[in-house]
């Protein structure tokens, strides 16, 4: 069995899948890869399916040998990558030799970049998936030094090209919340004129921002309530936080608005100190004032 | 009941509180409304990851407060009421000790929701004059295993964690085991008893 034996770990790599799905109401969120495209992509490029494990690392700093030769492909934040010592591609297969060293280094933009491996991480699933939760402690353990993880069978051989996606980020679409109307009136044209600052605090569980404070009209607590991946929470002090992959699944802070599924690999992606826009686009069906918009009762009875 | 759209895939359902919530969750899954996740809370439940948001809606049109649910399992839960919090408890509630375990004991509760950590439910049943205050500072470190209280709910700590409860005693039992075909013991619905080991 092809094994990958862990020489440094990083800041923090964990292993991670599509999620798990369908226990939120256990108190189980559904955890995966953050910048869930870039895994998609990675698998693709070494042949592996949809729900392959891969590594998701931080800020780089992973380094691994592998015990047999295998395909790998590097994607996410553009980490340089090399194998034993010599510089290999970021986007594309490559192929590790048996007894290889193989390193990511740290990315000039980005955070998180995705190893696969020909065959995906094989580690035991917790609950129908491989990825690490690492609020709720679920999943395998969050990779360390000196570990050795093994490698499933390769059942394709990797292909050559793909589609990168576009470079270049745009401000994060957002919908309007569940609980909008616990601020003023005009709060979403408000949060789309403000540039927010990430914050270092910024983690899987949530993309923590700063910026002019959102100021509520509505006083009293909220009862607590499911969550979705995106949401866009407003604690008493007025700084938004976007619940990422490991959020809890229920909470008890106003939602304000929620962030596009086509943009939340971006949250993967923000560093802190970074700025970024938060904007309704306008003319979309969930553009303040427009027919039909998410953010007014839909239906009563 | 009123439905509030969360974002492109998700619809947030408001009811009276939470059996209606429990309720409408339970009609959720029997009419099979393609969700990915069906999370009752509070005074809510939340359809995520729903492909035709309109025929969800439609699909839960049907449902009216009241409608019987279905009960779920009795689990008994053994415990030794030492808890810290005991005497604190039975002087809110203007009574002894003894008396304290003996209400709580007598009540059948019902998990309503799950929430917090994994397996970590919100069971409903203590009655409205016996609502209790968090403490002002939460503990850094409750054992797993802690029964407690805080307003009108009842929980048992999954795992060892902060927490601002009111502690009653403890029990063995396991909450959460992601091994077990049924990981959290006390799924919403789930009837409990307090049994006094």
């Amino acid at each position: 069995m092809t094994t990958l034996l862990v020489r440094s770990s990083g800041p923090l790599t964990t292993v991670q899948d599509r999620g798990r799905v369908g226990l939120a109401h256990l108190g189980v969120a559904r955890a995966g890869a953050l910048d869930a495209p870039a895994a998609a992509l990675a698998n693709r490029l070494v042949g592996n399916g949809p729900d392959a494990a891969v590594l998701e690392t931080t800020l780089g700093g992973l380094a691994v040998v592998a015990s047999d030769g295998c395909w790998v492909a590097l994607t996410g934040a553009p980490a340089p990558l090399e194998v034993d010592g010599a510089r290999r591609g970021h986007g594309r297969p490559e192929w590790v030799p048996s007894g290889a060293l193989l390193r990511v280094g740290t990315p000039r933009t980005g955070v998180r970049s995705y190893l696969a491996v020909a065959g995906g991480i094989d580690v035991a699933p917790v609950l129908g998936s491989r990825s690490t939760d690492t609020l709720a402690g679920v999943g395998p353990p969050r990779v360390e030094d000196g570990v050795e993880l093994p490698v499933g069978t390769p059942f394709r051989p990797p292909s050559p090209v793909d589609t990168p996606r576009p470079p270049a980020p745009g401000p994060l679409r957002v919908w309007p919340g569940p609980r909008a109307d616990w601020f003023a009136p005009d709060v979403l044209d408000r949060l789309g004129r403000t540039a927010y600052t990430v914050l270092a605090e910024s983690n899987r569980i949530g993309l923590r921002l700063d910026g002019p404070p959102l100021a509520r009209v509505r006083e009293g607590e909220l009862a607590s309530e499911g969550m979705v991946l995106g949401a866009v929470q407003v604690p008493p002090d007025g700084r938004p936080v976007v619940f990422l992959a490991d959020h809890p699944p229920t909470g008890g802070y106003p939602v304000v608005a929620v962030v596009d599924p086509r943009d939340l690999w971006q949250c993967a992606q923000l560093r802190p100190g970074e700025s970024v826009r938060l904007t309704v686009p306008a003319g979309s069906p969930g553009s303040p004032g427009s027919p039909g918009s998410p953010g007014a009762p839909a239906a009563t009875g | 009941m009123q439905i509030r759209p969360v974002g492109p895939r998700a619809l947030l359902v408001e009811v009276a509180g939470p059996a209606e919530a429990l309720a409408l969750a339970a009609h959720a899954r029997a009419v099979g409304v393609g969700a990915d996740e069906v999370v009752p809370a509070a005074r809510t439940v939340l359809l995520d990851g729903v492909e035709d948001p309109a025929a969800a809606a439609a699909a839960l049109a049907g449902w009216r407060p009241g409608a019987p649910v279905p009960a779920g399992d009795l689990v008994e839960v053994p415990v030794r009421y030492d808890g810290p919090d005991l005497g604190w408890l039975a002087d809110a509630w203007g009574t002894s000790e003894d008396d304290v375990v003996a209400r709580h004991s007598a009540i059948e509760f019902v998990s309503a929701f799950c929430g917090f950590a994994p397996g970590f439910a919100y069971l409903a049943g203590l009655p409205e004059r016996l609502a209790v205050s968090r403490l002002d500072s939460p503990r850094t470190a409750v054992p797993a295993g802690a029964v407690a209280l805080a307003g009108t709910w009842c929980g048992v700590y999954p795992t060892a964690s902060p927490g601002g409860w009111r502690l009653l005693g403890r029990t063995d039992l396991r909450l959460w085991d992601a091994e077990r075909p049924s990981p959290a013991l006390l799924a919403p619905g789930t009837r409990v008893r307090f049994v006094p080991a």
